[in-house]
């Protein structure tokens, strides 16, 4: 039980000031992980700390309780500078079950901190998590900062006169977890009092519960003695701005409907739901207001197809996806291809092959969106680099795909859809200009004459004397009737391709990062900026010779990359898939990259990057 | 007919001009024919409010043919393109003409869910129970038994029942037409374009290479009177060219009868009710069933909210409760912080 003691009794802990802060909070998918880690990583940006988040749950809603494989887990890196990903390695671990602990151990530092929920800790759950021995008491966790608390009685004895249900009592645990890190941090927990009166304000009985046990774990880091360290992290000097917390399927939504506006256009979303995408879905059907309609599909066929409707219509049509999503929609793409209408396809990546790893990130779709349609059948293809970075990169997909008339796949991944760090808030009168132009004068008009992108113009259903049809099946250059002409199809395929390869005039160049002069250069593309740019940067910081460049544009890929590439001795690559960037830097541009895979469903972390990057440097990798 | 409302159009101005390529004798000529002779009439539509969707096969060259706004897609997906056009933009009039493989099989589920969500669109689903575009294999609609070029010992497969198909999936107006009976399509056309959510016309259509006849059995002007049943509504259901046969309800089940057989009068003949389901569904059963006549007509035509009316006032509903939503308003969130 809890220690009675009174205030005057205590002495005040020291507050230790630390630059870089990495705190997991784990349990069961039951117990509200993902929600407190959002809360904290909400509190932590109020303070102006950068940071960088990393959601990770089970597929199962809500796995058998106490199970290793049901453990859902919410980091946090927070700091007083720059940071690029969510933390190598935790230093303090909240586990609100042995399976948690279990689970998890392996990425606490040495010396890092665990905080227990000492109730879970009984046979049946130490048997779920197949411990032999209770790690609390086997000595087994004497290299680390251990802290037991009894959570789950702390919790229902602070809520037991309001004669709650025991089921719902021992829900808001969570919160006397999250009351403690509070404290920990040198947190005010107001952010969080405020959301739970909102969130909860139909019902004032709940309300009252979880304030009293997000104080009372505040209080109880307060009262008691265990900790003799509190823990303050400085505010990270950002540019000036209005910053907030964003995670990537947010700024997806966002940044379509930011781009919508600023092309003049109404936006469409034809999706079918589906993990880790569906959010985008959500927060777009929740955005009537600024005129977006969504549709939710009867399949994924359907999710897109009414989207090429939608364009057809006049409307930015956009289709939302994952993975096995995007295999089915591969036939539509095909058809906004001949039919040369805008479109904005987004794939946020998961473990695949098939349904694969629905919960888990990976980066093995990108030739899927390169080449996976019949003939040939050119289109853009972007990435988004963070959380963040999937706003831009939305805004890019609608003004390339409304500029050069065609379907243009934006791809971003479970990492950073679900992932979230602090966003320096950008306003519609700072994105790039691109207003969609419709042709509405029958004049020599013809559906396929081509302007000086190659783009063909766009004629709204309504507009009159400007009846015409486009389709599938291949169309005479300039006038669009269906032809089966030997040289006009060849014609139309080399100028599908040209239109295509016209947007490198209208992205920009590759940047490159670290020592310009050194012999290797680490290249990447999509979610693994964060951890390639950490890497690059100490590794920069301790002296040694290497350079980085990221993509965000895949298709084209910018006009200096050959320049780029041959400037360098040794290209490494790494990817969380087996190699597909490299293989399209070794067919675009014959160069033999070294490769660094992992497909094992996480992010690379930043220190795996360096020892590569070391190993290479001293030679003993080719 | 005397009166003929004023229009700005003719049919002509619906044909697009370029050379027709069906077969000779094909029955969708007749389908286009009557399309094109009925659009001069549609009450309050521009040409240019004209959007014609189609999918893959030999239906979906029509709107080639159509000079109004037109998008030739992929097999089976008509049906959602269209519902991605109506919903984007309702001041449009979007027509859908499809095959039966391609509305009933690769696209049944698009089919079945537009349907259920009453998007105003109209369907003309050309049947002639064959695939004829890949040179006569079976379709969904095919007989069982049937020999065709994938079933050379006989389909092993039941046809599906387009009309009980669309009542069960919550079609507000069903109908059915033969490409033979000019009037009576036209007529179909008019009611399609009228009622308010989808339209669902069944076209029975002779493929004349691949499945020629199919419908002759009863669609033979020698013999139409007399095995076609018209359906009207609050009308008996009285057929025959001496207007002597009936159909009567004998509880649940339909019973075909003499009214000169000295024990029936008109009196006994069922009238027709175009609002209920329930006997739209027990009608549609008489396909296939030759001792039945076939009907055709307006099964259904009840009214449903359109989705697309539900999903405007949503956002007029919303409009209201938070204004026109400011943009910068929105990046910004509920939660942020400034950094000086």
């Amino acid at each position: 039980m809890i220690e009675e003691k009174t205030q005057s009794e205590h002495s005040k802990p020291d507050v230790v000031t630390v630059e870089d802060v990495t705190v997991r909070f784990a349990g069961d998918s039951g117990d509200g992980m993902q929600l407190t880690g959002a809360q904290f990583s909400d509190t932590i940006a109020s303070y102006g700390n950068d940071l960088g988040t990393f959601p990770d749950y089970p597929a199962e809603i809500r796995a058998p309780a106490g199970s290793l494989y049901g453990v859902s887990g919410y980091t946090i890196h927070f700091s007083s500078h720059d940071i690029y990903t969510p933390g190598d390695q935790i230093d303090v671990l909240v586990a609100m079950n042995p399976a948690a602990l279990k689970v998890n151990m392996r990425d606490l530092k040495k010396n890092g901190v665990i905080i227990v929920n000492t109730d879970t800790f009984d046979r049946k759950n130490l048997e779920l998590a197949s411990y032999k021995e209770n790690p609390l008491e086997d000595g087994s966790l004497s290299g680390y900062n251990v802290y037991k608390i009894p959570i789950t009685k702390s919790t229902l004895e602070t809520l037991k006169e309001l004669n709650l249900p025991l089921k719902i009592a021992s829900k808001c645990k969570n919160f006397f977890a999250l009351g403690v890190i509070y404290w920990l941090y040198n947190k005010s927990p107001e952010l969080t009092l405020n959301w739970i009166g909102d969130k909860f304000k139909k019902n004032p009985e709940l309300v009252e519960a979880n304030t009293r046990v997000l104080k009372a774990g505040l209080y109880f880091g307060e009262t008691t003695e265990i900790f003799n360290t509190r823990y303050e992290v400085k505010p990270a000097q950002l540019k000036k701005g209005t910053y907030r917390n964003l995670n990537g399927n947010e700024a997806v939504a966002l940044g379509l409907v930011a781009a919508a506006k600023r092309a003049g256009l109404e936006l469409f979303l034809g999706s079918y739901p589906i993990t880790p995408a569906s959010e985008i879905l959500q927060h777009l059907s929740g955005m009537r207001q600024f005129g977006v309609k969504t549709f939710q599909a009867e399949d994924e066929i359907a999710g897109i197809a009414t989207a090429i409707g939608a364009s057809f219509a006049g409307q930015l049509g956009v289709t939302s996806t994952s993975g096995p999503g995007m295999a089915l929609k591969t036939e539509a793409i095909g058809l906004a291809v001949m039919a040369e209408l805008p479109l904005v396809i987004v794939n946020v990546q998961r473990g695949g092959p098939s349904t694969g790893l629905p919960t888990k990130t990976e980066q093995a779709d990108l030739l899927q969106a390169m080449f996976a349609r019949n003939g040939e059948c050119p289109v853009a293809v972007v990435a988004a680099a963070s959380p963040s970075d999937c706003f831009t990169m939305a805004v890019e997909a609608a003004r390339l795909a409304i500029k050069y008339m065609t379907p243009v796949i934006l791809l971003t991944d479970g990492y950073i859809g679900n992932g979230s760090e602090p966003w320096r808030v950008t306003t519609i009168e700072e994105l790039p200009e691109f207003t969609a132009k419709f042709r509405t004068d029958p004049q020599d008009f013809h559906p396929y004459l081509r302007d000086e992108n190659l783009a063909r113009p766009w004629v709204k259903p309504g507009t009159p004397g400007m009846e015409h049809r486009i389709g599938g099946l291949e169309k005479q250059h300039i006038y669009g009737n269906i032809s089966y002409d030997p040289d006009n199809h060849e014609f139309m395929i080399k100028t599908r391709e040209q239109k295509i390869k016209n947007i490198e005039n209208d992205i920009p160049e590759l940047e490159i990062i670290g020592d310009k002069d050194a012999e290797l250069l680490v290249m990447s593309w999509g979610s693994t900026f964060g951890a390639v740019a950490s890497a690059v940067e100490n590794q920069v910081a301790k002296g040694n010779k290497v350079a980085f460049a990221h993509f965000r544009y895949l298709n084209p890929m910018p006009k200096n990359t050959e320049a780029v590439i041959k400037s360098y001795k040794k290209i490494l690559v790494p990817e969380v898939n087996m190699g597909q960037l490299s293989k399209l830097l070794r067919m675009n541009y014959v160069i033999e990259p070294i490769q660094y895979n992992k497909v094992k469903g996480t992010p690379f972390k930043a220190f795996e990057i360096e020892q590569k990057i070391e190993e290479i440097l001293k030679g003993s990798v080719r | 007919m005397s009166e003929k409302a004023e229009t700005k159009y003719t049919a002509k101005d619906f044909s697009s001009g370029i050379d027709v390529r069906w077969c000779p004798g094909c029955g969708d000529f007749s389908i286009l024919a009557q399309v094109q002779r009925s659009f001069p009439q549609l009450v309050g539509v521009e040409k240019e409010k004209i959007v014609f969707i189609s999918g893959i096969g030999c239906s979906s060259r029509f709107p080639y043919y159509m000079n109004t706004y037109g998008f030739h897609t992929i097999h089976g997906r008509a049906a959602a393109i269209a519902s991605g056009v109506k919903t984007a933009r309702p001041e449009l009039s979007v027509w859908m003409a499809t095959g039966d493989g391609d509305c009933l099989s690769i696209g049944g589920n698009h089919f079945i869910h537009l349907l259920r969500r009453n998007i105003d669109i109209n369907v003309l689903l050309f049947n002639n129970r064959i695939y004829g575009l890949t040179k006569g294999q079976n379709s969904p609609t095919s007989e069982h038994g049937k020999v065709t070029k994938s079933t050379p010992m006989g389909n092993v497969e039941y046809p599906v029942n387009p009309i009980a198909m669309a009542n069960g999936v919550e079609g507000t107006f069903i109908a059915r037409a033969m490409d033979v009976d000019a009037k009576h399509l036209q007529m179909l056309i008019q009611r399609a374009h009228l009622h308010k959510g989808t339209s669902f016309i069944e076209i029975l259509q002779n493929c004349v290479i691949f499945n020629d006849g199919a419908f002759d059995n009863f669609t033979l002007k020698e013999h139409r009177e007399d095995r076609v049943v018209y359906l009207e509504h609050d009308k008996p259901m009285v057929f025959g060219k001496q207007k002597d046969k009936a159909i009567k309800l004998d509880g649940f089940t339909p019973v075909l009868i003499d009214l000169n057989d000295g024990k029936h009068s008109i009196n006994d003949a069922l009238i027709y009710n175009e609002k209920s389901k329930e006997l739209a569904y027990i009608i549609s059963q008489f396909s296939d069933n030759p001792a039945m006549p076939l009907p055709v007509g307006v099964f259904l035509d009840i009214n449903y909210t359109t989705f697309e009316d539900d999903m405007t006032a949503q956002i007029a509903e919303a409009r209201k409760k938070f204004g026109e939503g400011d943009i910068n308003t929105l990046l910004k969130g509920k939660s942020y912080w400034e950094i000086n």
